[in-house]
């Protein structure tokens, strides 16, 4: 009953914590955790046209999704993907709903084609030009658990490595007070299938769908910031990682399941 | 893919409540759209709206899930025997074992959108429930309780191809030994973001949606639910998911491709080995608006030719976006079980410009291989193969 794979990579965008190469240090305890004021992303990998339309919530995907494709020096193109995210893009529920609440009706048609959950996955693949499949979970708190399922699957299934993004940014006023995330948060992995070659890796994982208790960050430092987003469950298997040190970890999963993750560097 | 057995299978939409009103509808060429307002929507168009939601009632204990959507998913669940079926595979397999994976695209959005009408000093009603309603995992969690079930749950939300695309993730999901079976399905509810969304886009046709007609003027939305149940042991006597294929575009946010390669990548990943001749039906996403019809017929008769018998059936369910994709494998189930080929409804006379065989009045057939497209906004693709047991 356990899947296993290949971590070739991690992206990670969250406060304090921006880019893998910066972040791995901090969550190792070997580097001081400061915050500092962060300044819009322009993805690399979104072309001029797209990088007008797209949304603060997907350039944040693609801010996570770059660093792990950069730290692998994956080519892009040929990944197959999985975007996770709780809640999508709140930003433009929101202006959707008030644009419908007022008299007349007037809904942006780019609005609209930002509100699909995917919206995130199509830039993507536009962005990198990848035909490869591409698919989109939510799984509410669960979704980092939910999307690190799919992704090994989808791994296992194409025998190729696939890249998963998990994300949502703090939503605006009043959804925000229905939804409060204290965190605007992406986390990526690159994943390759268990019977893959693990040269140049950070690790392999093996998952099992037991476990009794979820475990908290080994630094309680970190443990608000685990709790202030979906992405952000992902952190006591990072710090894992982060230190290059083999061990166990427990996130809760969908229903009444929790997901045991061993790491082996 | 391993083929999959579908053991049991349901679909509720505008044309019916369960698979035998659908052979009727299907049969008699009864459409379920009509020409009417969505509550207070103000759009002069026809669409396709289920009857009685808005006395369904959730069971006591699920009341926080309660809206359009949810309740959508229980009236869809509790026809043809499926809640009975999922319970006898659960007492089999256990709680923990049977996966769900459903699609939506907007899951609780007509929630939002009335609690948006309420809002007052910059907050939203009491009542309103993001988890449990707008979230797009609600339908899901939904699914999952009223189903007793305690493993792996996900919505998949990839616009229109999103309740194709669970076939894909639940046999992942079995084959890598996360669960031992899977529900699967979708559903959307008709909400004024879509409605008015589509609008913007100029989509929204103003006449009932005509897919493949020379005079069509795009779509007509519609709602929609639908859920299969997935075993891993295909037998004889039983239909089964033989292969479901994914592919992005990389070109557009909300047009296709225009040479529907994306397309042709899905077909040719859900029909793996099967050689296309031996297709008997495609069910074809078909939406009416030109933009997909062009796009789709290149797809499809690059890889089939021009004989292949297919159509649209979204005459009778309007677009049911995220549950377009089970509602369309239903009909391609309903079409292997009959002996039987949907026409495209509402289609007057094929469009010069499109090769592939669009069928414009029923055909009585056996159908052996059924294959049902599913396209959706970020250009992304998926197509469902169906067939007998290998």
């Amino acid at each position: 009953m356990t899947g296993a794979c290949v971590i070739r990579s991690v992206g990670i965008a969250a406060p304090g914590l921006v880019g893998w190469a910066a972040a791995a240090p901090v969550l190792a305890g070997t580097a001081p955790y400061l915050v500092a004021p962060d300044s819009p992303y322009a993805p690399a990998l979104l072309p001029p046209n797209e990088r007008r339309r797209a949304t603060a919530s997907v350039k944040l995907a693609f801010r996570a999704a770059e660093d792990a494709v950069t730290a692998a020096g994956a080519d892009a193109r040929e990944l197959a993907s999985v975007f996770s995210s709780s809640d999508a893009d709140m930003a433009v529920l929101h202006r959707i709903c008030d644009a419908l609440a007022k008299t007349p009706r007037v809904i942006s048609p780019t609005d609209f084609h930002n509100s699909v959950h995917n919206a995130a996955s199509g830039y993507w693949s536009i962005g990198v030009g990848s035909m490869a499949p591409t698919t989109t979970v939510s799984a509410y708190d669960a979704s980092f658990t939910a999307g690190l399922i799919e992704a090994v699957a989808l791994a296992r299934d194409r025998a190729a490595d696939v890249l998963l993004v998990v994300y949502d940014a703090i939503a605006p006023q009043p959804l925000a007070a229905k939804r409060p995330l204290a965190a605007t948060a992406g986390v990526a992995l690159i994943i390759g299938a268990d019977s893959s070659a693990a040269q140049g890796a950070v690790g392999r994982l093996t998952l099992a769908l037991d476990g009794s208790v979820e475990t908290p960050c080994a630094n309680p430092a970190f443990e608000a910031l685990r709790a202030a987003n979906p992405a952000l469950r992902a952190l006591p298997l990072l710090e894992l990682i982060a230190a290059r040190r083999a061990g166990a970890v427990t996130l809760r999963g969908t229903g009444s399941l929790l997901v045991s993750l061993a790491y082996a560097p | 893919m391993k083929p999959l057995a579908i053991d049991s299978y349901t679909v509720t939409s505008a044309a019916g409540r369960g698979r035998d009103a659908h052979v009727v509808a299907l049969r008699a060429e009864l459409t379920g759209l009509a020409q009417r307002h969505f509550e207070d929507a103000e759009l002069a168009t026809w669409i396709g709206a289920v009857a009685g939601l808005e006395s369904v009632r959730l069971p006591r204990e699920l009341a926080a899930f309660d809206c359009r959507n949810n309740r959508l998913a229980e009236l869809a669940l509790g026809a043809d025997g499926f809640l009975e079926s999922v319970a006898a595979a659960r007492s089999r397999c256990g709680a923990r074992r049977i996966g769900v994976f459903i699609g939506t695209s907007t899951s609780g959005v007509r929630h939002t959108e009335l609690a948006y009408r309420e809002r007052t000093d910059d907050s939203l009603p009491d009542w309103f429930d993001y988890r449990t309603t707008q979230n797009t995992y609600s339908i899901a969690d939904y699914t999952r309780a009223r189903l007793g079930l305690e493993g792996v749950a996900v919505a998949v939300s990839a616009a229109c191809a999103s309740s194709a695309k669970v076939f894909a993730s639940a046999a992942r999901a079995i084959e890598s030994g996360f669960c031992d079976a899977a529900v699967v399905g979708g559903v959307d509810t008709l909400c004024l973001t879509t409605l008015y969304g589509f609008n913007s886009l100029q989509l929204v046709s103003s006449e009932i949606c005509r897919p493949a007609d020379p005079g069509r003027k795009g779509l007509s939305i519609g709602e929609a639910g639908g859920f299969a149940l997935l075993t891993p042991a295909p037998r004889a006597g039983v239909p089964a998911c033989l292969g479901c294929g994914e592919s992005s575009d990389a070109h557009h946010m909300s047009q296709p491709r225009p040479d529907g390669a994306g397309a042709v990548l899905a077909m040719r990943a859900a029909l793996g080995t099967l050689d296309p001749a031996h297709v008997s039906y495609i069910n074809l996403h078909g939406t009416a608006t030109p933009a997909n019809d062009a796009s789709e017929d290149a797809a499809v008769s690059a890889l089939f030719g021009t004989a292949t018998p297919c159509s649209s059936t979204k005459g009778w369910t309007g677009h049911t976006l995220g549950a377009a994709g089970i509602v369309e494998a239903a009909v391609c189930l309903l079409a292997m079980e009959q002996g039987f080929m949907p026409r495209s409804l509402n289609t007057r006379e094929k469009d010069p410009a499109l090769k592939a065989n669009v069928l414009l009045s029923a055909q009585q057939a056996r159908v052996d291989y059924a294959l049902s497209n599913s396209f959706g906004f970020g250009g992304t693709n998926c197509s469902v193969l169906l067939g007998p047991a290998p």
